[in-house]
């Protein structure tokens, strides 16, 4: 069995198609940006309804910049909840993230410290399935093409926590909008757009039902965790060992 | 400084620390053993999918309609037309019946 290089190097950058690769990305950022909108909103508006003040829901969407955690974090904190809390609960909530940081290494790990650092701090569950599939496309996976995926959901993510706040509870009924169902579809889309991978279905089954159960038994949000090594152990037991790749 | 603001930041640094700490761990390595190629190949559709069966799960009727609706758009339209397909249904479900 071949071992892998973890971290691949890339062919060296081309200044010239710098920017080409910048607008390639903010192209693949853009509709991130209008899914993500009525959050980023709803968010704001919550936040400032369980007494955050506008600095506050800005600060958190800057520096946090994850929307399931920052919900949690807020929902928590009207609920006279123990600060360390909070802060280990969106730990847990975002724990997923380490999986991504793992695998998205691969392709992003010729950046250089400072752009490298900030591309972590960037790598939302969008931003990773856009940087996996560039990279299975075989286009080279650039530190602007980065920027340019992120730059648009960032700014606008940021932006509407302080309209959402601003403006205080411009969404009055979140179930009637469906607000409930929105992340789960958008987030089935990005599942639906991994289905050429080897073994998508079985992973798919084995993550949804192991998930589902954890949810049931243990609770939210340690099914994201627990439920994403199911499918993960799926994977490596179907895989064939001796399996070519290229 | 208030409480939340201290919240704030320590979710923030914890979360940073979430996002860059697979790659930290996994860096020690030069070289990956094909079962951990595999296992990481496998992170998207393993992790997304949690994020989405507990809410199919728990959803109403109007809810699981719109699931399957985006599902099916997914299979021949790029992403943001299936969620805003999916997004058309659940709210013409939830506002009309």
């Amino acid at each position: 069995m071949d071992e892998q290089i973890y971290q691949r190097q890339s062919v060296p950058a081309d200044p010239g198609r710098a920017r080409t690769q910048f607008w390639e990305g903010f192209a693949k950022g853009l509709p991130i940006m209008i899914a993500s909108a009525p959050f980023g909103l709803l968010f704001g508006a919550l936040a400032v309804d369980n007494g955050f003040t506008v600095f506050q829901a800005v600060l958190m969407s800057a520096a946090i910049f994850g929307g399931a955690s920052q919900m949690v974090g807020i929902e928590l904190f009207g609920h006279n909840v123990p600060a360390w809390l909070i802060v280990f609960s969106i730990f847990a909530v975002n724990f997923r993230h380490v999986l991504y940081s793992a695998a998205v290494g691969r392709r992003i790990g010729h950046f250089k410290p400072l752009q490298s650092a900030l591309s972590y701090f960037l790598l939302t569950d969008p931003q990773y399935a856009e940087t996996e599939k560039r990279a299975e496309s075989g286009k080279p996976v650039t530190f602007i093409w980065y920027l340019g995926v992120a730059t648009p959901i960032y700014v606008m993510w940021v932006t509407e926590a302080w309209i959402g706040g601003l403006f205080g509870n411009l969404i009055s009924d979140p179930h009637a909008l469906g607000i409930d169902m929105l992340l789960p579809i958008y987030f089935l889309g990005l599942v639906m757009g991994f289905r050429k991978r080897d073994n998508w279905a079985a992973i798919v089954i084995a993550s949804a039902v192991v998930s589902i159960i954890a949810y049931k038994t243990i609770g939210s949000p340690w099914h994201v965790s627990i439920g994403a090594l199911a499918g993960i152990l799926m994977a490596v037991i179907v895989a064939k060992p001796a399996k070519e790749r290229s | 400084m208030s409480s939340i603001t201290w919240i704030i930041i320590a979710g923030a640094v914890l979360t940073f620390l979430t996002r860059i700490g697979g790659h930290l761990v996994l860096s020690r390595f030069e070289r990956i053993h094909p079962r951990v190629e595999v296992a990481l190949n496998a992170v998207p559709a393993a992790v997304l999918t949690t994020l989405v069966a507990p809410a199919a799960a728990e959803a109403d009727w109007r809810g699981l309609i719109a699931l399957a609706f985006a599902g099916l758009v997914a299979l021949r339209f790029n992403a943001l037309t299936m969620f805003l397909a999916g997004g058309a249904v659940i709210i013409l479900l939830r506002q009309f019946s």
